[in-house]
């Protein structure tokens, strides 16, 4: 357990299109190397910028709705919703200024 | 900046990692920096069945995730982030994550080989909406669903069998009439019901449509006939080129990218600069040999600090 927050299909709404900040979510799954990866670099995000932002984690396989509405194809995508919409969205691996800097474009 | 550490070993994976092992068993407190793809190529492999000492084969990303611990386990620093400078030219070796800066007497290169596109209209556009470059993170939401493979290597290879698990069908595309790929993997690949081959064939675009792939053109290499294949997802496993681009300029590299070192020792033609793995090795580029390599690196690092007055 860390700074970021599991939700599912079931919480989607109101943990993330309902948020007043925005949200960036990792599309993951277990089976996925690059998504172990990224784990511990998402929770030092949550931890650095808790204020401005909120990190929280879709697990594609428990919940499959969720990632097909946003067409997820690739795991991991990590999308920053805003106002309940996505604005910004990569997929793969990336470092942790590549992930801060896509937050940052989207606040 | 007056803290100046032994050794920096950029980068992970085998080369990484077994470096990172006898650097710390050596007492040399190494500090890693994993790159954000940490653990290298095998992360996004499954069953590796050639590893000596794993008779029943074991998972890529378990076999990274014991090597990472136990460079740990001996002190071994790691950071999984990307470097995005490096001096290496003088005998403090100065190294840049964003603006913080780390500094060494020694550093060992390991940053590995990075996937090659295809460089062809549409696969930027759809990467990671139907272009993909990991069948293991991806081959899933292709459930019922015709897919391409492009290439003929053992990675191609390994990508269309494991991909028959979710697909509906799998089409290698290869641009020769025979695979590159050892006899083995080729035979498992061409022996599976679901995988076909498009011989002789190069892509030329990836085409779709609202956002999604709908299928690729194909051009026969021989007849120069053009085609359309109608798939939903591409994986392109084409090769890899060596992730050089950092130390260009500074250390001596070959005409495609790959550190030139003085074998069989992994110094590079800059004192305190040593390399080791797929960076280096356009030839064989197994785990096994990037293992052994990185740990010829990291003798040869320690050798190097023993021999530094102080």
């Amino acid at each position: 357990m860390g700074a970021t927050k599991a939700v599912t299909d079931a919480t989607f709404a109101s943990e993330v299109l309902q948020s007043d900040t925005p949200v960036l979510v990792d599309f993951w799954a277990e089976w996925c190397g690059p998504c172990l990866r990224v784990a511990p670099v998402l929770e030092e995000i949550a931890t650095e910028m808790g204020d401005k932002v909120k990190v929280v984690k879709l697990d594609i396989d428990a919940n499959p709705n969720t990632a097909r509405d946003y067409q997820v194809l690739s795991v991991p995508t990590l999308t920053v919703f805003k106002g309940g919409q996505p604005v910004q969205s990569v997929a793969g691996a990336r470092p942790k200024g590549d992930l801060v800097r896509l937050i940052e474009s989207a606040l | 900046m007056s803290d100046i550490r032994n050794l920096i070993i950029i980068g992970s994976g085998p080369a990484g990692y077994t470096a990172a092992v006898y650097a710390a068993r050596a007492n040399l407190r190494p500090l890693v920096i994993e790159g954000a793809q940490a653990g290298g190529a095998l992360m996004t492999t499954t069953e590796v069945e050639n590893f000596p000492g794993f008779p029943d084969g074991i998972m890529g990303p378990e076999l990274m995730d014991s090597m990472r611990k136990q460079a740990e386990r001996f002190g071994a620093e790691l950071i999984t982030d990307d470097v995005s400078a490096v001096d290496l030219t003088g005998p403090v070796k100065r190294v840049w994550i964003g603006q913080q800066e780390y500094q060494a007497h020694a550093v060992i290169l390991a940053t590995g080989s990075a996937w090659r596109p295809l460089n062809v209209p549409g696969e930027q556009e759809y990467l990671g909406h139907g272009v993909s470059s990991c069948a293991t993170c991806d081959g899933f939401f292709f459930r019922g669903q015709p897919i391409a493979v492009v290439g003929g290597g053992d990675s191609a290879m390994e990508e269309a069998t494991f991909l028959t698990r979710f697909a509906e069908s799998v089409t290698i595309v290869h641009r020769r009439d025979e695979f590159r790929a050892s006899k083995i993997m080729a035979e498992r690949a061409l022996a599976n019901p679901k995988i076909r081959v498009r011989w002789n064939s190069v892509v030329s675009a990836v085409l779709g449509a609202d956002g999604k792939v709908t299928g690729v053109r194909l051009r026969d290499t021989k007849t120069g006939e053009d085609s359309t294949l109608d798939v939903k997802g591409v994986f392109v496993a084409i090769g890899h080129d060596p992730r050089s681009e950092l130390f260009r300029g500074q250390v001596d590299m070959d005409e495609n990218g790959y550190i030139l070192v003085s074998a069989p020792s992994s110094r590079t033609n800059v004192p305190g600069v040593f390399a080791a793995g797929d960076l280096v090795d356009h030839t064989y580029q197994q785990a096994i040999t990037a293992a052994g390599t990185g740990c010829t690196a990291a003798l040869d690092a320690e050798r190097y600090l023993a021999a530094l007055p102080d």
